[in-house]
């Protein structure tokens, strides 16, 4: 199964979610932002870091590269997509999901260890953890405060499409502690804490992060 | 708005015009040597370049009499595949693979503008290792304020640490340890180094020169502005009076996502073949990388400085040739190469300018508007410059201060006594939890980060497929280099040592960042003069090499000057990463054991600091062979799997080191203070060649047997 990692100027976890792909078994496929090429890949991540600088809105550059305009069509025909931190960030600036990602409440970028409860395993990149299952991974971000207004977070919740919640501390003042969404069709999770960084025991705190890579793996082989 | 430039022909038909060489930083010596050099008085762009190429900062002019130490007292070692002089030294680690890493200063920057001079400062010492050839894998920042509650430091140290995440996250590197130091030397004078570290593979490795008549020079990367102009020579050759004038146009600003693109960009370009010399452009821009490139290649460069791409159209070529904008880098390439380089830009969005080539003639010449406005020898620019035996003598305060000896200071004698102490102690600026700032600070990225703080070494995986890996810390008592500056060099130096084979790793090489007061001072440099002394003697006889350093003198105000600081960064080769030992208590049932002999040692202690404001006496005494006595244990039961966990015994002496290993993961311990020990002396003495170390109930008889076979003490 191969899983596209997308690398824009200023992607910087970009390495990290390939090697993700490839601890859980699958082929990771290098994808470059000027490219209108997603190289048949079966799955697709956004990777963390600063995509052109963010020095205007964080991710609002960058949906408009030119991968992106072939990656919304995918996604909304199906392609399981999950965006991480500055990639939670473009899928809410192209629209793929909705809301928006805000300066920290705090005002400082944060590098914790977070606990997260996963809501959510009715989609493609979640499926292979259990509803309410606890799992520590890094969080790091300056920009990471969940917004949408009230009926959309009223219908997020309904439609059980809140995929993950901060636990214990809420780190970015995100609304409802959310950490992570989904689209309506469950193909497309946007997560602001980094689960590439927990696939291995050395470098990670844990390896709770792999789950997310195993999902969509087992699934993309079930389907 | 055009002038007409100052050109050679003009110096050449108007010899006396007056310079304003003093407040360019020159002395009239210098001038006057300058005048020599090109038998005629320099222009107004040779001033500019000469200036800043000879200032305290580029030249090291007031310390490289002592530097040639590092040099000549160098240990027999196969591990230095390119040492002192170039941008970095490279280490080789084995399986093909080397390491580069250094420290750099950049205080003066972040007193004036902190957020923008701790970033750049982290921009500086990144383009040093990928100029080298090797792609930077971690940071780590020593840092050091005035009294933590003192307006000053409100003042810097949020921009500083904001500035060091703001660049350095945004870099994608991990930042992996460093050191937080409280002191009220540092007021008006914080000191903020930077050390970067990098890999590369043996054939990887580059170096700074201009070779091949015909090849072209291309400047590429930012685009060059009026930031940093003059920052060189006027903002680190001066020390700052009080009430004089603000100084902040002369530092530079960061764009760290170019800082990115140039990373990506020059690794992508040296991977493909296409550089015959790289250097990046910090201090002294666009005068230090030509003249530098120049002085180290076949001598000879010839520059059209109306090529260079400008962000501000109005910089005069004087001020083009000093701008120290950042995320700039100049190569050499092979006109048969060229177009590849230049496709490899464009596919970063670098800018790229084709601004000379490389010539036989000796010569240094540059031109504007088709004029020749310099025209000089580069080597004497870049290398030969000025260097001064400045005169240094043992302080007269000196003798005073070390029979100033803490003995007579109350000491806790009750359990409730120390109990109140090891509490205040671990509560003290100094010693407790730095996390509120590295938690500002991303240490995941890139995905190979073993160990980062608070653990006593950062740790990164170099090879995935066999686990070898690097281990550095870097680390200065400078209360203890101003009681004794030889002896503190060699007390940071085995600090360093220590915390590194802690971690399991093997030391292998020596970075330095020596901050100083003004080399102008005899007392300063006297201290200076012991310090590298003391340096270079204890490599030497710890067997690993100096790989480079950086010097910043000037670090006073007024006549007061901070204690000498002499940070040592030293790194370790991790065979297997797998394998390292980290500093928390985790098992319980674990016994707990002390590595190393306890004297009664408290003079500069941080008890004494803390508890009495008290500074004075001589430091603990340094013993190297203990030292490596206690690495070879350290090192070999980490590889054996023996210890559950290792810590370094530094500020704050046992009681703290329980403290630390005790918060980590919550995880606590019983001690038991040996009975021939007073208990106060047992919980604060910090004397050096100690760890304590913690093994399973049936792996403590090996330890045991390890340490005795290595003579260390056990307890």
């Amino acid at each position: 199964m191969k899983v596209g990692v997308v690398t824009f100027p200023g992607s910087l976890d970009d390495r990290d979610a390939a090697r993700a792909v490839r601890v859980a078994g699958g082929e990771a496929v290098a994808l470059w932002h000027g490219d209108h090429d997603l190289r048949d890949v079966d799955a697709v991540v956004l990777p963390g870091g600063f995509s052109y600088g963010d020095y205007l809105r964080c991710g609002a550059i960058a949906r408009f590269a030119p991968i992106m305009q072939e990656l919304v069509k995918a996604a909304e025909g199906g392609l399981p997509v999950l965006g991480i931190c500055n990639g939670f960030q473009i899928l809410c600036e192209s629209h793929l999901l909705p809301g928006a990602l805000v300066r920290n409440d705090n005002l400082h970028f944060v590098c914790r260890d977070q606990r997260l409860r996963i809501e959510s395993t009715s989609t493609m990149w979640t499926s292979d953890y259990e509803v309410g299952q606890e799992i520590v991974v890094p969080l790091k971000n300056g920009e990471g405060g969940y917004v949408a207004d009230e009926a959309t977070l009223d219908r997020l919740e309904g439609e059980g499409r809140v995929v993950a919640r901060y636990l214990e501390v809420n780190p970015n003042g995100s609304r409802r502690d959310i950490a992570g969404i989904s689209n309506e069709r469950g193909n497309v999770v946007g997560l602001m804490p980094h689960p590439e960084h927990a696939v291995e025991a050395l470098t990670g705190p844990t390896t709770d992060g792999l789950g997310f890579f195993t999902s969509i793996l087992k699934g993309l082989v079930e389907a | 708005m055009t002038r007409h430039p100052d050109t050679v022909a003009d110096a050449i038909a108007h010899p006396e015009r007056e310079q304003p060489y003093e407040q360019l930083g020159l002395k009239a010596n210098e001038y006057a040597e300058i005048r020599e050099i090109l038998g005629r008085r320099p222009t107004s762009g040779e001033l500019a370049m000469y200036s800043v190429m000879w200032s305290e900062h580029c030249s090291y002019k007031s310390s490289k009499v002592h530097l040639r130490q590092f040099g000549e007292k160098k240990p027999e070692t196969d591990t230095l595949l390119v040492g002192i002089g170039e941008n970095a030294g490279v280490v080789d680690i084995g399986q093909g693979w080397a390491v580069t890493f250094k420290v750099e200063s950049h205080n003066h920057p972040s007193y004036v503008e902190p957020y923008q001079g701790a970033a750049t400062g982290i921009g500086g010492i990144v383009r040093d290792i990928i100029s080298m050839g090797a792609r930077p894998v971690a940071v780590m920042d020593p840092l050091r304020f005035g009294a933590a509650d003192h307006p000053d430091t409100h003042r810097v140290l949020p921009g500083v640490v904001a500035g060091i995440g703001g660049y350095g996250n945004c870099l994608g590197l991990p930042n992996i340890g460093g050191e937080v130091v409280f002191d009220p030397c540092y007021q008006g004078n914080p000191l903020v180094n930077a050390l970067c570290v990098g890999t590369l593979r043996h054939e990887d490795i580059h170096l700074a020169s201009a070779k091949g008549v015909g090849n072209l020079v291309v400047l590429y990367g930012a685009k060059t502005g009026g930031d940093g102009i003059g920052g060189a020579s006027i903002l680190a050759s001066e020390t700052f009076e009080d009430g004089g004038p603000a100084k902040r146009p002369a530092v530079q600003v960061g764009d760290p996502f170019m800082e990115k693109l140039l990373i990506e960009c020059t690794l992508e370009v040296l991977h493909a073949g296409l550089v015959e010399g790289i250097q990046d452009l910090g201090a002294a821009g666009i005068s230090c990388a030509t003249s530098e490139l120049a002085s180290n290649g076949d001598g000879g460069m010839h520059v059209v400085l109306d090529k260079v791409p400008l962000r501000d159209h109005t910089l005069t070529p004087e001020e083009i040739l000093m701008s120290e904008s950042q995320e700039r880098m100049a190569a050499v390439v092979r006109p048969d190469r060229i177009d590849e380089f230049l496709a490899i830009c464009a596919k970063w969005d670098v800018d790229a300018a084709i601004i000379g080539e490389v010539t036989a003639t000796g010569r240094l010449v540059i031109e504007w508007q088709g004029e020749v406005i310099v025209d000089v020898p580069p080597r004497t620019v870049a290398h030969d410059g000025p260097v001064y035996e400045r005169p240094y003598a043992r302080p007269s305060w000196q003798d005073a201060l070390q029979a100033d000896v803490p003995d007579s200071l109350p000491r806790p004698k009750t359990a409730d006594e120390l109990r109140e102490t090891v509490l205040r102690l671990a509560a003290s600026p100094n010693l407790a939890s730095k996390s509120w700032i590295t938690a500002q600070y991303d240490r995941y990225v890139l995905g190979n980060t073993v160990l980062a703080q608070p653990e006593d070494a950062g740790v990164v995986r170099v090879d995935e497929e066999s686990g070898l890996g690097v281990a550095i810390s870097t680390d200065c008592n400078g209360r203890f280099a101003k009681l004794d500056p030889y002896a503190g060099a060699q007390l940071a130096l085995a600090e360093a040592y220590r915390n590194v084979a802690a971690t399991g790793g093997d030391p292998l090489a020596v970075t330095n960042c020596l901050n100083f007061g003004s080399p102008e001072d005899p007392d300063v440099m006297w201290q200076f003069e012991r310090a590298v002394t003391g340096l270079a003697d204890g490599c030497l006889q710890l067997g690993i090499p100096v790989t480079g350093g950086n010097v910043s003198f000037y670090n006073q105000t007024g006549t007061a000057a901070i204690h000498p600081t002499p940070v040592v960064g030293v790194l370790g080769v991790v065979d297997d990463v797998a394998q390292r030992t980290q500093m928390a208590f985790r098992e319980m049932g674990d016994v707990v054991l002390l590595l190393g002999e306890t004297r009664d040692e408290l003079a500069g202690s941080e008890w004494a600091h803390v508890v009495h404001g008290h500074l004075g006496g001589l430091p603990p005494r340094v013993d190297l062979e203990a030292e490596r006595a206690l690495a070879t244990v350290l090192v070999a039961a980490s590889r054996g799997g023996l210890v559950g966990a290792a810590h370094d015994l530094s500020e704050g002496g046992v009681a703290q080191a329980v403290v630390e290993m005790a918060l980590r993961h919550g995880v606590g311990a019983t001690i038991d203070a040996p009975a021939a020990l007073d208990p106060f002396v047992f919980l604060f003495s910090e004397s050096t060649a100690r760890a304590i170390v913690t093994a399973a109930p049936e792996q403590v008889e090996r330890v045991t047997a390890l340490a005795r076979e290595h003579g260390v003490a056990v307890q």
